[in-house]
């Protein structure tokens, strides 16, 4: 097992058996920083050396399936789930978007048995982030005159996340490697240890989600560990289909199988205030999360595989 | 204490509303205000500032009693329902009223 993980551990356990340790949250802050910045300027560098016009129908296709997830979890949560329509559309909206911390513990992972990827799946986690999100609070609002659009998208396309990704990938992009070279000890020799300190703080957010893990019920439960592996399937599929490779094809299924906990959590708490914020993060955070990286990333290396024979 | 009466409201609720609020507040008639974090407990939980979604700010704004009345109308309509949020009114004196 990756240390990285070891480190979630270690704060979950520390955090269900009532210890006082918690990393100021602006510590948490900066190593959420880092961890975007690092992601974005990886792709970044990497995309500078590619054309641009071959990316392009990918970027399409992954675009769609970030639509088209939440439009398929949502009757699921609302019809078998019983769950009321606020709070099905939230949890759609979690689960169509996506997990920058699974996605960097993917990477380790990847890393860690030898396996490349295409640098622009970080291009595909920045346009994952969103679809997903516009489609739950369409879910919940209907088309209605009362939504605060111009809010929402800016809501939306400025939160802290988009802009760090992006601005990371445009920087790497305009820098290329040797423009970024200096800041290499910065952002990429210290990523593992920038990401197993933020891992740290994630076991300790998931424990203090413990309780409303009780309170919510079997169904979030199941939910939570049983949707990651067949979206993650779905993205297996569509990556294998456009042409990735194995490396690439896992952490499109990754990013598929993951769950947003920062992103859409703020989105909704402003645009479907009437949604139980607890619930999808119960899920996300609290199943979802630790599902992936303890067992779902190797599942969907194995998926990966066997897809490409 | 010499000085001149004035209202002391404060709100405790998500940071999740800062943004909301802080657009909110001056179209209200707020001159201005003051926002600090804040952790505690209360119907909704406990509240702890482990994280974004987990947080929670105290807004102090001092103005006049009708000011005061309507800004605590437009949050009860609005926020109440939906968000952590408790509000609360006291009476302080300021030595510079014109600022208020």
């Amino acid at each position: 097992m990756d240390p990285v993980i070891l480190f979630f551990l270690l704060g979950l356990v520390a955090g269900l058996a009532r210890s006082d340790l918690r990393l100021p949250p602006a510590i948490y802050e900066l190593l959420s920083i880092l961890l975007l910045l690092t992601i974005g300027l990886k792709g970044g560098v990497e995309l500078a050396q590619q054309p641009i016009g071959a990316i392009l129908p990918q970027a399409v296709a992954v675009v769609l399936m970030g639509t088209a997830f939440p439009l398929v979890v949502y009757p699921l949560l609302r019809f078998p789930g019983r769950l009321d329509r606020p709070n099905a559309a939230s949890i759609a909206a979690h689960y169509g978007s996506v997990s920058v911390a699974t996605y960097a513990v993917g990477v380790t992972y990847l890393a860690g048995v030898g396996v490349g990827f295409e640098a622009h799946l970080a291009l595909f986690l920045v346009l994952l982030e969103m679809p997903a999100i516009m489609v739950g609070i369409l879910l919940a609002r209907g088309v209605s005159r009362d939504t605060k659009w111009g809010r929402l998208t800016h809501e939306i396309f400025l939160g802290k996340s988009i802009v760090l990704l992006l601005g990371g990938l445009i920087i790497g992009w305009v820098a290329g490697p040797e423009g970024i070279e200096p800041l290499e000890p910065l952002f990429f020799e210290s990523f593992k240890g920038v990401l197993a300190l933020f891992l740290l703080e994630m076991g300790l957010i998931a424990a203090s989600q413990s309780r409303a893990l009780r309170e919510s019920g079997l169904v979030l439960v199941a939910f939570g560990a049983l949707a990651p592996v067949p979206l993650a399937v779905c993205g297996a599929v569509l990556g294998w289909a456009i042409g990735l490779s194995p490396g690439g094809t896992t952490m499109l299924a990754v990013l598929a199988g993951s769950a947003s906990y920062i992103a859409a959590p703020a989105a909704m708490r402003i645009a479907v205030p009437e949604a139980n914020p607890a619930l999808s993060l119960t899920a996300s955070l609290g199943v979802t999360f630790p599902f992936n990286i303890f067992i779902g990333i190797p599942i969907y290396l194995a998926i990966a595989n066997w897809l490409h024979g | 204490m010499t000085g001149e009466k004035r209202t002391l409201l404060t709100i405790v609720t998500e940071a999740a509303l800062e943004n909301e609020l802080t657009g909110v507040l001056p179209r209200l008639g707020a001159g201005g205000y003051t926002i600090v974090n804040a952790r505690g407990r209360g119907s909704r939980g406990v509240r702890d500032a482990g994280w974004t979604s987990d947080s929670n700010i105290r807004v102090e704004v001092i103005c006049d009693p009708e000011t005061a009345d309507r800004i605590s109308a437009h949050l009860r309509e609005h926020y109440y329902r939906d968000y952590a949020m408790i509000l609360y009114l006291s009476d302080v004196a300021v030595l510079r009223p014109e600022k208020f």
